[in-house]
């Protein structure tokens, strides 16, 4: 009984240390943020690694959601003589949830992992403590410029992932099911709110970019330096980014919906 | 512990001891839980942040074990980083330092090849001239030895003294490699569990009173530091005590 209850205060005492390390992690990231005008080059690089790399998994998982979306919403909406109101469905639930969330967790699966494998590899090939005495600041050098090509990365391919998702209901709609195009958009140009919807849509990628490269880039430098421990980093990475993502999803869409 | 200037100084002990703790304390990468270091007459860990990093940058440098080479760039840039992270030198000026030193090491030829394409004693000599990049005063050198065939290793043993007496450099290597720490060592602290066990020149090591010394020095496979791990007779774990008389 005795170990069973040191157990646990054992667990609670090291998660609440590792909290408390990853927020003084993201106030380090942040002050090293000031140092990426004098090296552009290093976010430029990151950008396409983190950003770029990612476009393709974005692109074929949009098209094929908002194409499923457009099939699903005539299945429903057929039955009720509502199927001119397929973009509207379409579109408003790509806008407002699928389009953050989807980017959210394909980003978190494909370049999260990517970037905590890579960070930790550096930790465990010494490249980290390397730097140090080279007097270079790690943080500033590798951290910090992945940080923010993260942050930058994720609302632009949700922005692309909201695009093509519509643009797959479209071609669901009208070469499929015979829909008129300017029934289509016209739908969508009046129900669609620019702010409510999109703007919404856009802050809440921001939020989970925001979280998904914090875990991502903490997992990685604070693993244990072993093969093990590195994969354990990158399979958290996954697992506790996607879980964030949706449940910040949850509690911005309450925010944002007055609910 | 004093580690004298312009001296080759080599930490020895078995594995696990504290050898490379030791070196990421000098390097200010650790902090102690009692006691100070002072390096070039700071105590580096009342040092501020940016202080720590000045002085890294004036006066340390260091080998890891594994070279640490940045896997993404190639050896010429490897060896360049320093310089363009902490000098305004025009490039062709960096082209030349770079030239230099990989000449020093004897890998000028090989400035285009990535750390993937090179042997482990290749890399640990690029590592070596990034190291005296920026001309430390103190270099520090973590198992330089380790895993090379014995060629690399007597060049490396050759670029560690050659360098030293050269450049006039503070040398600190952590080694377990008795012979050719000690071949171009000017003092030795043999240290164990954390603590020095002996200090001296190599010759006065050689001839230490200590067991222990004598047993890490001649690599003898029993002594002080005992063969077995366990000391429990071999009899109990083979037949457990209650089992004895049914045998």
């Amino acid at each position: 009984m005795l170990n069973w209850l040191q157990g646990i205060g054992h667990s609670v005492f090291a998660s609440i240390s590792r909290i408390g390390r990853a927020a003084l992690f993201l106030w380090q990231c942040l002050l090293a943020l000031s140092y990426i005008p004098q090296k552009p080059m290093l976010l430029v690089r990151q950008m396409y690694s983190v950003g770029v790399q990612t476009l393709l998994i974005i692109l074929v998982a949009g098209i094929f959601v908002g194409m499923v979306l457009a099939l699903q919403a005539y299945i429903v909406l057929v039955d009720f003589g509502a199927e001119e109101s397929i973009s509207l469905m379409v579109s408003l639930s790509i806008l407002r949830e699928l389009g953050p969330v989807f980017t959210g967790l394909l980003f978190a699966g494909r370049a999260g992992s990517a970037l905590t494998a890579e960070i930790g590899l550096m930790k465990s090939t010494e490249q980290l403590s390397g730097m140090e005495m080279m007097a270079v600041n790690p943080m500033k050098y590798v951290i910090a410029p992945r940080f923010l090509a993260g942050l930058i990365s994720v609302p632009l391919l949700t922005a692309i992932f909201m695009a093509v998702a519509i643009l797959g209901g479209f071609f669901v709609a009208t070469e499929m099911l015979g829909q008129y195009e300017g029934v289509f958009w016209s739908q969508m140009q009046a129900k669609v709110d620019f702010y409510d919807d999109l703007i919404n849509g856009m802050i809440k990628s921001l939020v989970f970019g925001f979280v998904v490269v914090w875990i991502a880039v903490f997992e990685g430098y604070d693993c244990v330096p072993t093969s093990e421990g590195l994969g354990q980093a990158t399979t958290r990475t996954v697992v506790h980014g996607s879980l964030a993502v949706l449940g910040l999803d949850f509690v911005l869409t309450a925010l944002m919906f007055n609910v | 512990m004093d580690i004298h200037q312009g001296q080759v100084t080599a930490i020895m002990g078995p594995s696990g001891t504290g050898k490379t703790t030791l070196l990421k304390l000098i390097g200010g990468q650790l902090k102690p839980d009692a006691g100070t270091v002072h390096v070039a007459g700071e105590n580096i860990h009342k040092l501020s942040m940016k202080a720590l990093y000045d002085l890294r940058r004036r006066t340390m440098g260091m080998l890891f074990q594994s070279g640490a080479l940045l896997t993404d760039m190639s050896v010429f840039e490897n060896v360049a980083f320093p310089l363009r992270e902490h000098t305004r030198l025009p490039e062709s000026a960096i082209q030349r330092l770079v030239m230099l030193k990989l000449e020093v090491v004897g890998l000028r030829g090989a400035r285009e090849l990535m750390p993937a394409e090179l042997s482990g004693g290749m890399a640990r000599r690029v590592a070596l001239a990034r190291a005296i990049s920026l001309d430390p005063q103190i270099i520090m050198y973590d198992e330089p030895f380790t895993g090379q065939d014995p060629i690399s290793m007597g060049v490396i043993v050759k670029l560690i003294h050659d360098m030293n007496h050269a450049l006039g450099m503070t040398s600190v290597v952590v080694s377990h490699d008795v012979a050719e720490a000690a071949s171009i060592s000017d003092y030795i602290y043999v240290i164990s569990a954390g603590r020095v066990v002996e200090h001296g020149t190599p010759k006065s090591i050689r001839h230490s009173s200590s067991e222990w010394v004598q047993q890490f020095m001649g690599g003898l496979a029993d002594g002080p530091v005992p063969f077995h791990y366990s000391n429990t007779p071999l009899m109990d774990d083979l037949m457990p005590q209650g089992k004895r008389g049914e045998a």
